[in-house]
């Protein structure tokens, strides 16, 4: 029992302790480029907490963010690295965003969520297929799959669906999430219902993996592909599924902003770094629900308060970006520290 | 003569837009060959390109001249080759998964340089530079008819200088001692290690090349190319590097003809709309093209890629 309880602290420390190294870098770069360090976490955290309209951005914020990080903390799970969330997630938004347009009715809604997260799953099938039938590292096939997510999402808005400048046109009324309620909650953010989807979402894929024998199965073919393959699973298989899912949650995520923040989908200069920033979340949380819907509150956060620290205290909103760069490389090399700990403590029960 | 005309617009720009490629391909063969994965390729480019043109604007305030881009390269190899030491700290000492610390250094890489960007010029680019390095004619080789206006003519010098490096990569990769220990690290770090090769070391030492490389490919698009340095100035030529590795089969040659043929697709993608037959092709063709490619190399389709052995595995003495 005791054993168990240092081991769930333990679990807790490692992401206190990065995020906490990640600030004071963080403050260390603001002091040395001549910025007053507690006067820039001040406004950011004022950014955050500090007026009801900024709070709703941050959940806001938040819902692609969860999804994200659901994303590639199933495929972590199963013992894969999906890269490609940010590629799963841009065809997400626009496939979700046609049907949104094309269709109206009470089922828009629905059918515009269903599509994205198709138009996802489809993006992680290809990775998850060569995997399991060539053995190709999953890691590289996704990264260019972002690519081709860019690229093609571009060419059918620039050639099939430009209304107006840069993007499509508005979603129908049925098939968007955004609430007046939720908005006049928090002061007219942009606060939509895809938030309450993102914490059904948690406790979805929490239910899958922990609940199901399929998600037995496929945590552990992550755990031990050679013993699943022994016990009868069909570890190919689960390759390929936990893939599909992943990429699923990732187009979700991208239909949540499609739907819900923006209404409509845009020829993106560059990636949305939405994806990636999962691959961030999802190692803060170590892939657990509640670890992640935490992180992305945290990184959500950070990004929402980045503004405000620079207009009112001066300071580059990038510093953001350095400050979560910092806790991914903590937190990842925090592995060696757990290693370490545990080496420890099994000598010493072995005296 | 229609052809040829056309082939004078396309080969000089699918050159140029090769040449980063090269430099930061060749760059990733050291650190995959040794067994580090390098996605942080693309944040090596970054900090390149970022420390080139600060570099640049640097020199020219102090009378360099014309000098001052080439001195530039070498300053953006330095800065590159120490900011790979995150990489190299995390993933070889620190035994940290290899991709997340690559893909938290291109975080690293781009909120960095933006962040003192902005801090030192008070918006999200750096002002241009004047001191470029120009296009020039070849003396002589230039005047060969046809050859002379697709090689000689309109380049810079810089591409020969990529060029010239895939030969001596490959020269030290594969006819060297050092390029011997350097693959036998990548292959089986273990009985390296029984030979006494410090298998540590020398991942250093190849991280840090390509973290050298990265920095001149970026730098070398930013001087020649784009002319000053902003969040948007690397967009995705260090993971087309990447692939161009990949496809090239971590061969430098490889690599180096990978690169040259990701630098036409991406000359293409540009100049389509100026030749008949190809204006009718939708340019997204042309810009997947890279990428699809390498999907299809890594599945086998056009000839099994086989990476290093122990790619993307830390080494701890005593472990197998």
């Amino acid at each position: 029992m005791q054993k168990l309880l240092k081991n769930k602290l333990f679990g807790l420390v490692i992401p206190l302790i990065a995020i906490a190294f990640g600030f004071l870098a963080g403050g260390v770069i603001m002091l040395i480029s001549g910025n007053n360090p507690f006067l820039g976490y001040g406004a950011l955290l004022q950014g955050v907490f500090g007026e009801l309209y900024y709070f709703g951005e941050t959940l806001r914020m938040m819902t692609p963010l969860i999804f994200s990080g659901l994303a590639v903390a199933f495929a972590f799970r199963t013992g894969l690295l999906n890269i490609g969330v940010e590629g799963q997630l841009i065809v997400g938004w626009l496939a979700a965003v046609v049907v949104g347009i094309y269709v109206d009715g009470p089922m828009a809604l629905i059918l515009a969520i269903i599509a994205g997260a198709l138009a996802g799953a489809a993006w992680g099938f290809v990775p998850g297929f060569l995997k399991a039938r060539f053995q190709v590292h999953e890691v590289i096939v996704t990264i260019m799959m972002n690519y081709i997510a860019l690229h093609v999402s571009n060419h059918f808005i620039r050639n099939y669906l430009l209304a107006s400048g840069q993007r499509t046109d508005y979603v129908n009324d049925s098939a968007s999430l955004s609430s007046p309620f939720l908005e006049s909650l928090t002061d007219f953010s942009r606060l939509h219902w895809g938030f309450a989807i993102a914490i059904i979402a948690c406790v979805v894929m929490w239910f899958i993996l922990w609940k199901t024998s399929k998600g037995y199965e496929l945590r552990a073919g992550g755990y031990n592909p050679n013993a699943s393959s022994y016990a009868g699973m069909n570890v190919n298989r689960n390759i390929v599924l936990s893939m599909v899912i992943s990429g699923g949650f990732a187009g979700i995520g991208g239909a949540m902003e499609g739907l819900g923040t923006y209404g409509y989908a845009q020829i993106l200069s560059g990636f949305t770094n939405l994806g990636f920033d999962g691959i961030a979340v999802a190692l803060l949380g170590a892939s657990t629900s509640i670890g992640i819907f935490l992180a992305a509150f945290l990184f959500g956060g950070l990004k929402i308060g980045a503004s405000n620290m620079q207009s009112a205290a001066g300071v580059a909103p990038e510093l953001v970006e350095i400050v979560i760069a910092l806790i991914i490389f903590f937190v990842a090399s925090s592995y060696l520290i757990r290693w370490v700990l545990n080496r420890l403590q099994q000598n010493k029960e072995g005296k | 003569m229609e052809i040829i005309s056309i082939l004078n617009t396309i080969i000089p720009a699918a050159l140029i837009a090769a040449t980063p490629l090269i430099f930061t391909a060749l760059g990733g063969l050291f650190s995959e060959r040794s067994g580090v994965v390098n996605i942080g390729l693309e944040g090596l480019m970054v900090i390149g390109a970022f420390s080139g043109i600060l570099a640049t604007l640097w020199l020219e305030t102090l009378g360099f001249g014309a000098a001052s881009p080439w001195v530039a390269l070498l300053i953006a190899s330095i800065v590159g080759a120490v900011f790979s030491l995150f990489h190299a700290v995390a993933s070889i000492t620190l035994k940290a998964d290899q991709i997340v610390s690559g893909v938290a250094l291109n975080f690293l890489a781009v909120g960095l340089s933006v962040f003192i960007v902005r801090e030192m010029f008070g918006r999200g680019q750096t002002d241009y530079i004047s001191a470029r390095i120009y296009r020039s004619d070849i003396p002589i080789l230039s005047d060969i008819p046809i050859i002379g206006d697709w090689f000689f003519s309109r380049i810079y010098v810089t591409t020969y200088v990529a060029v010239i490096l895939a030969v001596i990569v490959w020269y030290v990769v594969f006819k060297t001692p050092f390029g011997l220990r350097l693959r036998s690290v990548g292959e089986h770090p273990m009985a390296a290690d029984t030979m006494g090769i410090k298998v540590n070391r020398m991942r250093y030492i190849a991280v840090m090349l390509s973290g050298a490389f990265g920095g001149i490919g970026g730098a070398v698009f930013a001087i020649t190319t784009a002319g000053n340095f902003a969040g948007n100035t690397i967009v995705g030529q260090g993971f087309m590097a990447l692939a161009a590795l990949i496809f090239g089969k971590w061969h430098p040659f490889g690599a180096l003809g990978a690169a040259l043929f990701f630098g036409l697709a991406q000359s293409l993608s540009v100049t389509a709309q100026q030749i008949p037959a190809l204006d009718q092709v939708p340019q997204v063709y042309l810009m997947i093209a890279p990428y699809v490619l390498t999907i299809l190399a890594l599945a086998g389709f056009v000839g099994k890629a086989e990476p290093p052995k122990m790619l993307g595995k830390a080494y701890g003495k005593g472990s197998r």
